[in-house]
């Protein structure tokens, strides 16, 4: 990292093999539209070059720190696609953009990893709505609590108990 | 209890919501400014944030295709930010391992190319793992070599993990039937450590031990009990 950090091209190149795969990934799982995908993920990736020398050790590994970038560029392209539709439909249905059935078809994912699956498996029902639609959903815990139509403080703690409930199932520590 | 209080104890509950990207704009910003003054909340976000990178992992997609030659491209042209000023020492004090994992992970995932696509990713998270365990100890250090012929390599030895890693650079592709192998020299006795898939980073298999060297050589494809050939390069650990 400190060669890609210094401007190394190759470096990035062998970078690049490790988190393209993830970052295309976590992309599509939020977008779900393949050709903006693509174009959202070589920004991405394009982000991570330019960032590189501010990317901290001490506050966390690699890929978390790519698929943070990753993660929040796909959310905020979710969001300002969102905004304009309602700004073009002029709709009050601005939070409902997208229905919980149509988001959580999507978010009933296959996920590669059995551990991540098994962990996500031990979560309540609630914690692991809620945690799907608000990261593979790219919800903010405002719509997600509607979608649910659950209180927005319920909202709130089951996301930081269902993440709780992964770090230690997952074994994190960061 | 105080308001001040009050607020605090809201704002940490957003912990979650935060790493998770689902805080509108304004609470974002809150929750960044209360950051700055909470340790316990940092900690809950270094730990959440990695956690959902893992659920970022669970559904790695391969890239498209042509996407990493338009992304090596387009890069030439980008300017990179300077660093932020106080990250020059943590910088520089682990930048080195991992500049090692990006390549391990990247000699990995071509090695792995044949592979079923979460076989090899799970491989690749694991040797990762390996990986990054033996060159974040804090005792790691780095033995290097120049042969000549414009081949380079390093091992990274941790006497903590007793773990080690060997990089190579500019390793040329094993000849049809054979295979590059890696052992531990424990004083004249060679202790197979693995075969070398591609040229990059791999994890020596088995402690370190009291090995003294660490040994490279070129075996019939799916490597030997004991060397057939002279070492290629022989590193001296110097414990």
């Amino acid at each position: 990292m400190e060669l890609v950090a210094r401007g190394d091209q190759d470096a990035f190149a062998a970078l690049y093999d490790v988190i393209a795969g993830p970052v295309h990934g976590i992309v599509v799982k939020v977008l779900r539209d393949r050709a903006q995908s693509e174009e959202v993920a070589q920004e991405v990736l394009i982000e991570v070059w330019r960032q590189a020398p501010r990317y901290r050790p001490d506050k966390g590994g690699v890929m978390t720190w790519v698929l943070t970038i990753a993660h929040r560029r796909a959310v905020d392209r979710v969001r300002s696609a969102q905004a304009a539709t309602a700004r073009e439909q002029d709709t009050a249905s601005r939070e409902h953009a997208r229905p919980y059935d149509e988001v959580s078809e999507q978010v009933e994912i296959r996920l590669e990893s059995e551990q991540v699956r098994r962990c996500v498996r031990g979560l309540t029902d609630l914690q692991r709505q809620a945690v799907n639609l608000a990261y593979y959903g790219g919800l903010t815990y405002r719509e997600v609590a509607e979608t649910l139509n659950t209180p927005l403080p319920t909202v709130k703690t089951r996301l930081r108990d269902g993440l709780i409930r992964l770090r230690d199932c997952m074994g994190v520590t960061a | 209890m105080s308001r001040t209080g009050t607020d605090s104890q809201q704002l940490h509950a957003l912990s979650g919501a935060y790493a998770l990207n689902a805080l509108d704009p304004g609470e974002r910003d809150a929750f960044e400014r209360h950051l700055e003054r909470c340790a316990l909340c940092t900690q809950d976000v270094r730990e959440f944030s990695a956690t959902a990178a893992r659920l970022g992992s669970a559904v790695a997609l391969p890239a498209p295709p042509g996407m990493r030659r338009t992304v090596l491209a387009r890069i030439d042209g980008v300017r990179q930010q300077p660093p932020a000023r106080r990250s020059i020492v943590a910088l520089r004090r682990r930048a080195l391992p991992l500049a090692l994992a990006a390549c391990l992970a990247g000699a990995l995932a071509l090695g792995g190319a044949a592979l079923r696509e979460h076989e090899q990713a799970q491989r690749t998270a694991i040797a990762l793992q390996d990986l990054t365990a033996v060159l974040s100890a804090p005792d790691a250090r780095t033995v290097t070599t120049r042969p000549g012929s414009g081949m380079t390599g390093k091992v990274v030895v941790s006497a903590s993990r007793d773990r080690a890693a060997f990089v190579s650079s500019g390793l040329p592709a094993a000849p049809a039937g054979r295979t590059y192998q890696l052992w531990f020299a424990d004083g004249s006795v060679m202790r197979q450590a693995g075969l070398v898939r591609a040229d990059g980073a791999t994890v020596l298999t088995g402690p370190v031990g009291r090995a003294t060297a660490v040994g490279l050589t070129l075996e019939p494809s799916g490597g030997s009990e004991q060397p057939t050939s002279p070492p290629l390069m022989l590193l001296a650990l110097g414990l």
